[in-house]
């Protein structure tokens, strides 16, 4: 936009502004309050020389698009664009238009951290919306540290981890597991679960916490397995199952290995809408249903913070926008919504602190609430994490959960568990 | 650890769980028979071997949509159209590619190794530009889903069964094909002396082109059989490939017969060891045995008698 064309710009909201004065008020009232750039000085307001001019803010996008974890990391680019094309219909980020720069990781640990510097040295990007899987997490943090850039990672992750340039918008550990092992021994009267995983942090992590709670409520954990990711024979666990006979698998399988062990599972006669014995996963999303078959999942309960089928206003809103966006056959799982939060919660950030500069972001963002998140209220921690509440949903036959249970209160994040460091 | 245990389960377990061994051998020798027989005849190391049998599970999902939208009444049955289109399927990529690359590198074949390399890439490009990111869920029949309760406690996979009959009947094929038919005998002939072979009139070009299309073709049917017990998705054919390569090379690289005695070998040592280690472990101990053999006895299980 050339200088003209924006004092034109500006020229007419000063005429429309004299001219319709009374009624501009009134409607103000019923809009959301509009920063105008001109309010902002881009000197004032971006001191470390980001990329942010007086009327555009650059952000970056890195996500996998290509290699094996573009099955999982898709949903999340697309709800990342989705949110940033709301806030600049909204009038933008302090009267800025947000535009991005979107890099491919390609499944490969290294190249996130290579795009991730090339987003933070040569773009100058005013924050990133990245990364997936905990690895290429792990392989940003440093270059995020070193340039001091701020990332917002969407997936739901084991923990053990605070960084003051990264904003978790997923849930850690203990959020997500906690609430659903209460749920399932309260209501169901589970009285022995048998832990099954694919083999990396996450799901070990998270098995860990599991079986500690677990044994803390003199529960019984009658197995845990673990096998390697992409690992697709499944009988032999299932043969195990079948003679421990537990009253609940629990299952952190991720990736490939779901669609086989969900398909051999059922094959093998256990029919999991009979709840004997029942089954409870989380890592199983609208999105990996799509790839299992809603056909072979029935039954089963997934422990979430986000499910589509939510039905309040905020969420019904999400998805109709979603689905115009990138088309009706699309479906919304808990990442994607998580993903979804993370240009909101930036841009409130930016707004509360009055400022693009990152440290001035990193000092607003504990305690900014967010309303309007599709998953319903949301409010960050001092340690930059989400309050959020769990939900538990029942797999049903059209690939859609039911919420069953969710917990009163948000669940307050953890990623430092007692006895886990 | 069996001790709270009745006979009576345990005897039941234990006939399951030879069934899960059998299935995983069947599985096994589905895998590896298409790449035993071009890694095996031709010397061309396949790497896109994964490729071709996501290309039949495509090809499977594909027909089941529209067996779904034109033909519901014929859906139960379609899983049988289905591999053979997948056969086709594969089998023409198969030999395009052959025409294409593989014949120029048949001197080089460490080169193939890059080439097809290159080429799974390429194939996984397109099936995510084509069909997207994400997995595809392949609706399967109902019938095939089941499962059979022989007792209380045993039940037996019907998918475990039909994958069973389904590489029996692909082994015996090729057998005859191999072993018993005037074109299986131009295949090994081509493979102990190329310029001999050329040099008595078979035709090598066309001969290498049927060869490594029913390689393919093979492998695309494997892919489709998978559909029920698997992923599909752009790279769900690297979940395979590695243990693919171990059945081949252990088996010992040229002969039928020791792909599928590697098959049996090493799916019986998984099975049994995942049934009292963790899933992890008995894939370690599984791969170190292998390895520990191809030590002592790098040709692997069978090899062919060469002239040194």
């Amino acid at each position: 936009m050339s200088n003209s064309e924006k004092h034109n710009g500006a020229n007419g909201v000063n005429r429309r502004a004299v001219l319709a004065g009374g009624a501009a008020l009134t409607a103000s009232l019923f809009t959301p309050k509009l920063l105008r750039a001109q309010d902002f000085p881009t000197a004032a307001v971006n001191t470390t020389g980001l990329a942010v001019t007086d009327d555009t803010v650059t952000v970056g996008i890195l996500h996998s698009v290509t290699g094996t974890m573009a099955i999982s990391e898709t949903g999340s680019v697309q709800a990342e664009k989705l949110a940033i094309e709301q806030i600049n219909a909204q009038g933008g980020v302090l009267g800025r238009k947000i535009e991005y720069i979107q890099e491919d990781g390609g499944s490969d640990w290294p190249t996130f951290a290579e795009k991730a510097k090339k987003l933070l040295v040569s773009d100058k990007v005013a924050s990133v919306m990245g990364c997936w899987t905990s690895a290429s997490r792990k392989a940003v943090l440093p270059v995020f540290e070193q340039y001091n850039g701020m990332l917002y990672y969407p997936t739901f992750y084991e923990g053990l981890e605070e960084s003051p340039n990264v904003i978790y918008t997923g849930q850690e550990a203990t959020q997500q597991i906690i609430a659903g092992i209460d749920w399932v021994t309260q209501t169901k009267g589970a009285k022995s679960f048998y832990l099954l995983g694919s083999d990396y942090i996450w799901p070990r992590t998270s098995n860990k916490i599991a079986r500690k709670h677990i044994e803390k409520l003199g529960l019984k954990v009658v197995g845990e397995d673990y096998y390697p990711l992409g690992h697709t024979q499944f009988n032999s666990v299932i043969n195990k199952m079948k003679l421990k006979k537990p009253d609940v698998i629990y299952a952190i399988v991720v990736g490939g290995s779901n669609v086989a062990f969900y398909k051999q599972l059922k094959a093998a006669g256990i029919d999991m809408t009979k709840e004997k014995p029942l089954l409870l996963t989380i890592s199983v999303t609208e999105d990996e249903i799509l790839g299992i078959g809603g056909e072979n999942i029935e039954g089963a309960y997934a422990c979430m913070k986000y499910f589509q089928s939510l039905t309040n206003e905020n969420n019904m809103a999400f998805v109709k926008a979603f689905k115009e966006m990138w088309g009706d056959d699309i479906v919304i799982g808990d990442v994607t919504q998580a993903a979804y939060l993370g240009p909101w919660l930036w841009k409130a950030a930016v707004e509360k602190a009055g400022s693009f500069d990152v440290d001035k972001i990193r000092e607003a963002s504990p305690g900014i609430e967010l309303t309007t998140a599709p998953e319903g209220y949301v409010k960050v921690h001092e340690n930059h994490h989400l309050w959020s509440k769990t939900r538990v949903g029942h797999a049903k036959r059209d690939g859609q959960y039911e919420v069953v249970f969710e917990t009163a209160d948000l669940v307050e994040p953890d990623p430092f568990p007692d006895g886990y460091q | 650890m069996f001790s709270d245990y009745s006979m009576g389960e345990l005897g039941a377990i234990f006939a399951m769980q030879g069934f899960a061994g059998l299935i995983l051998f069947s599985v096994f020798v589905l895998m590896a028979l298409g790449l035993a027989i071009i890694f095996g005849q031709m010397g061309v190391i396949n790497m896109a071997h994964g490729e071709f049998m996501i290309l039949g599970a495509y090809v499977t999902y594909l027909t089941s949509n529209v067996f779904a939208d034109f033909l519901p009444a014929l859906f139960s049955i379609y899983f049988f159209v289905a591999m053979i289109l997948a056969f086709i399927a594969s089998g023409l990529l198969g030999m395009f590619v052959e025409w294409a690359m593989i014949r120029h590198l048949y001197k080089r074949p460490l080169d193939t190794l890059l080439a097809t390399w290159g080429l799974s890439l390429i194939l996984q490009q397109v099936y995510r530009s084509v069909f997207g990111a994400r997995e595809v869920g392949v609706t399967i029949p109902d019938w095939i889903m089941g499962s059979l309760p022989m007792t209380d406690m045993i039940e037996i996979p019907i998918n475990g069964i039909f994958v069973m009959v389904l590489a029996v009947s692909i082994s015996i094929a090729l057998y005859i094909l191999m072993y018993k038919s005037g074109w299986g005998r131009q295949v090994r002939a081509i493979n102990q002396n190329r310029i001999m072979a050329d040099a008595v009139g078979i035709n090598t070009a066309w001969t290498d082109r049927m060869t490594f299309g029913i390689g393919c073709g093979v492998a695309g049917v494997a892919g489709s059989a998978f559909t029920m017990i698997g992923s599909t998705g752009p790279t769900a054919g690297q979940l395979y490939i590695v243990d693919t390569f171990l059945v081949v090379v252990f088996g010992g690289a040229g002969s039928l017969l020791g792909t599928i005695a590697s098959a049996f070998s090493i799916s019986q040592a998984q099975s049994i060891l995942e049934f009292f280690l963790s899933g992890s472990m008995a894939k370690v101990l599984t791969l170190l045995t292998v390895v520990g053999i191809l030590m002592l006895r790098p040709q692997g299980l069978f090899a062919l008698k060469l002239r040194k």
